[in-house]
């Protein structure tokens, strides 16, 4: 066990180390993100009334569309010279790479809703008419239900053809009870017409669910040939 | 087995026609509410059954498919299957569960007998499917299942347009449902097409364990959004005309034939193809030795 | 050929990649602390071979021993190198190698900056692996591969693209570490870099042993 807490620290120190050196990837993921919202402010004109009903929906459509493109990214530095051998033939235990992915892919998809929310909540000139913390479990849970498939399923689709066409054709119907989980807590937060605590409960039984199996099943993924 | 095929055929085709016929007018009346239009449930209701007992089939053999790559792991999937099956056959009966059911409409027999069934087919199928059969035994059933998914989807608005004005209800638990399946499906496929590894098996099996882990949780999130927001429900709930049920079930057993048919051709034709493949891998295996045989002088080339 | 805990064995590996036949039953049983040069032309299956050994290829057919145990099993006796890197070219040689000593378990910078001064190279460079030369970038790959002090070493085409003095440092290098009783198996087209340092030469072709020698001349075709 201790090793394998100490491998994915290593491994997600080491990523994030990486990622803050060539800040190219993270500078044009997040000019990215912010010409989605700004794409979505021209398609959607955002009365204040009205739009408390759709934010919620716009703004996890942006999410998932910066995620999958951050998704994409994952692996591909251990692509590059082979890495993955190296991590394949080595004593450390598969699960811990993934954690260390996963948990990298986390880290970076927050950072990139932290930027564009402040955008959202500008540009539709939002306020929160319900309980506003509950929109903090909704981002953590939702992102982790995002992240943790999405890194299992960069993983499968370095064995594919068109490999980034591959991740979200995976990813998006798995995917669909999360969103619907995501967009309508955070609708009924922002609009406060309903309790968002069911889908809570929801993206928490999810995040379980497919966290254990990514688990489970990473290590026959990693194998593959 | 190869005269049984053009027998069964012909059987299932008398089957399916008596089942039109019926569906069609002569056996049944015509609805009060609907009029003539809701006779297309006898082709959406059976194909929706069908495709879910396929997918299901698959799901069923991609588990065994993982769960044979190691011994612990095939004696710790039988263990929890069969903990499914008592849990879930006791739990039928609990008051409270009982509860729950009854205002669903369902007695708690039904899911008793549907856990055990679950149960029983899991087994089965790894008992008739052995090594890489559960494969091919999958492959079939996703392809056939998208196809029965594909004509649920279909029927499913061009029923709801006449009768209640919509295309679609994105509330609607069923159908909604049944598309992310078809999606979850269609994806499976995709990745058999376009993966290039030795192990594509597995990924596809890991991918229908998601698959599967993801239908309950996309039902009870559908479920809960139309609690808060009602929706129209397409197909209506309620009792059926006896008579109605006859045919629908008469109906299910023709398509259910059918999809028997297709299975069973599929499953050969897979099975003559990896034979091909296998034959093929043989002879570059053979054909090496009589080259080296020959020996031929290694040039010594250095760079 | 019965596994023994002293042995490398292979015994009839089969290895296909759909119809392709890369290994076509390779039996073979190689004793420890020798030096092995593995030769032949392109798609001999020498690659596929090495793969095997190392546990990144898994056999169609037939067991792979390292010492008794299966390649998984062993994976802290062996040490692994091909003609990618295996490194990340934004890091440097020592970053690079701190991190590959975690994945072992190995605390402490002690066995990096050995390893890296064991291959000619100074733990103290700060440039990024990518801007190494070929050589120094397999050196440094190699230093990789022995960081964790493995029993043996798997070595695809080490020399490739690689200037002739580095080359002729790391055949040294491989040299004192055969003496140091590690078994060591190298990948090659130049087999002549490789006379007078390797134990034996294992020859192969379309997928099979063809001939094991103790010079780069093949005895039977009496040339040179």
């Amino acid at each position: 066990m201790n090793s394998m807490w100490a491998v994915m620290l290593a491994t997600l120190v080491k990523d994030i180390r990486l990622e803050w050196r060539s800040k190219d990837a993270l500078n044009s993921m997040l000019f990215f993100s912010l010409l989605v919202v700004v794409i979505f402010v021209f398609s959607f004109d955002p009365l204040a009334e009205e739009s408390r009903h759709i934010v919620g929906g716009l703004v996890w459509i942006a999410f998932l569309f910066a995620a999958v493109v951050a998704l994409n990214q994952t692996w591909a530095r251990e692509l590059r010279n082979q890495v993955l051998d190296a991590y394949r033939v080595s004593p450390a235990p598969a699960n811990a790479l993934f954690l260390a992915k996963a948990l990298g892919n986390f880290i970076f998809v927050s950072v990139l809703e932290a930027l564009m929310t402040p955008l959202f909540v500008i540009f539709y000139n939002l306020h929160v008419l319900g309980p506003a913390w509950q929109l903090i479990p909704i981002a953590l849970l939702g992102t982790w239900a995002l992240v943790v498939n999405g890194t299992f399923f960069a993983a499968m689709s370095l064995r594919t053809r068109s490999r980034e066409i591959m991740l979200p054709l995976l990813l998006f119907p798995i995917s669909i009870p999360a969103v619907l989980g995501m967009v309508a807590g955070t609708t009924a937060v922002l609009t406060g017409e309903n309790s968002a605590h069911f889908y809570i409960v929801l993206l928490l039984t999810y995040d379980v669910v497919f966290t254990t199996a990514c688990l489970a099943l990473f290590e026959t993924i990693l194998h593959a040939e | 087995m190869k005269r049984l095929f053009p027998i069964l055929s012909v059987l299932t085709a008398i089957l399916l026609a008596y089942a039109l016929y019926l569906a069609l007018g002569k056996g049944t009346p015509t609805d009060a509410l609907q009029g003539d239009v809701y006779r297309i449930i006898y082709y959406h209701v059976p194909s929706a059954w069908t495709a879910f007992l396929l997918f299901f089939i698959n799901f069923g053999a991609s588990v065994q498919y993982l769960a044979r790559a190691k011994a612990s792991r095939q004696a710790a999937a039988k263990w929890i299957v069969i903990a499914v099956g008592v849990v879930g056959t006791i739990a039928a009966f609990v008051p409270r569960v009982q509860q729950q059911l009854t205002s669903y409409g369902m007695r708690p027999s039904a899911m008793a007998t549907t856990v055990l069934m679950i149960v029983a087919l899991y087994f089965l199928v790894g008992w008739l499917f052995p090594g890489d059969r559960l494969d091919v035994l999958a492959v079939t059933t996703a392809e056939v299942g998208v196809v029965f998914c594909t004509i649920v989807l279909v029927t499913g608005p061009i029923w709801a347009r006449p009768v209640w004005g919509i295309w679609w209800a994105p509330g609607d638990i069923r159908l909604t449902s049944t598309l992310v399946l078809w999606l979850i499906y269609v994806s499976y496929l995709v990745l058999r097409r376009f993966s290039n590894s030795a192990q594509t098996q597995m990924l596809a099996a890991a991918l229908a364990v998601f698959g599967a882990l993801d239908v309950p949780l996309v039902y009870f999130s559908i479920w809960f959004f139309r609690t808060q927001h009602p929706q129209p429900v397409i197909g209506g709930g309620g009792s059926m005309d006896p008579r109605m049920l006859h045919v629908l079930l008469i109906n299910w057993m023709a398509f259910l034939c059918f999809a028997f048919l297709v299975c069973w051709s599929r499953f050969r034709l897979e099975l003559l193809q990896r034979e091909v493949e296998e034959a093929h891998a043989m002879e570059s295996l053979a054909g090496a030795d009589a080259a080296s045989r020959a020996s031929l002088p290694l040039s010594r080339s250095s760079k | 050929m019965s596994a023994t805990t002293s042995t490398i064995t292979v015994r009839n590996v089969i290895k296909q990649f759909g119809r392709f036949a890369a290994l076509r039953g390779v039996s073979a049983e190689f004793d420890a602390g020798r030096f092995h040069a593995i030769l032949g032309d392109n798609g001999a299956g020498k690659t596929t071979l090495l793969r095997a050994l190392a546990g990144l290829a898994q056999p169609t057919q037939g067991p792979v021993s390292i010492f008794g145990k299966s390649p998984q099993e062993a994976c802290r006796e062996i040490g692994y190198m091909a003609h990618p890197s295996l490194l990340y070219d934004e890091m440097s040689g020592m970053e690079n190698l701190r991190y590959f000593a975690r994945l072992y378990g190995i605390d402490g910078d002690g066995r990096c900056e050995e390893a890296i001064r064991a291959v000619g190279l100074d733990p103290e460079l700060t440039r990024g692996v990518g801007q190494y030369s070929q050589g120094m970038r397999q050196r440094m790959s190699l230093a990789r591969a022995i960081l964790h002090d493995p029993r043996v070493l798997l070595l695809d085409e080490p020399f490739s693209n690689v200037d002739a003095h580095s080359a002729r440092e790391m055949v040294g290098l491989l040299k004192g570490m055969r003496d140091a009783g590690k078994t060591i198996f190298v990948v090659t087209h130049q087999a002549l870099l490789l006379e007078g340092s390797a134990d034996e030469f294992v020859w192969m072709q379309a997928g099979q042993i063809v001939d094991r020698t103790a010079t780069v001349a093949r005895a039977h075709e009496g040339v040179q």
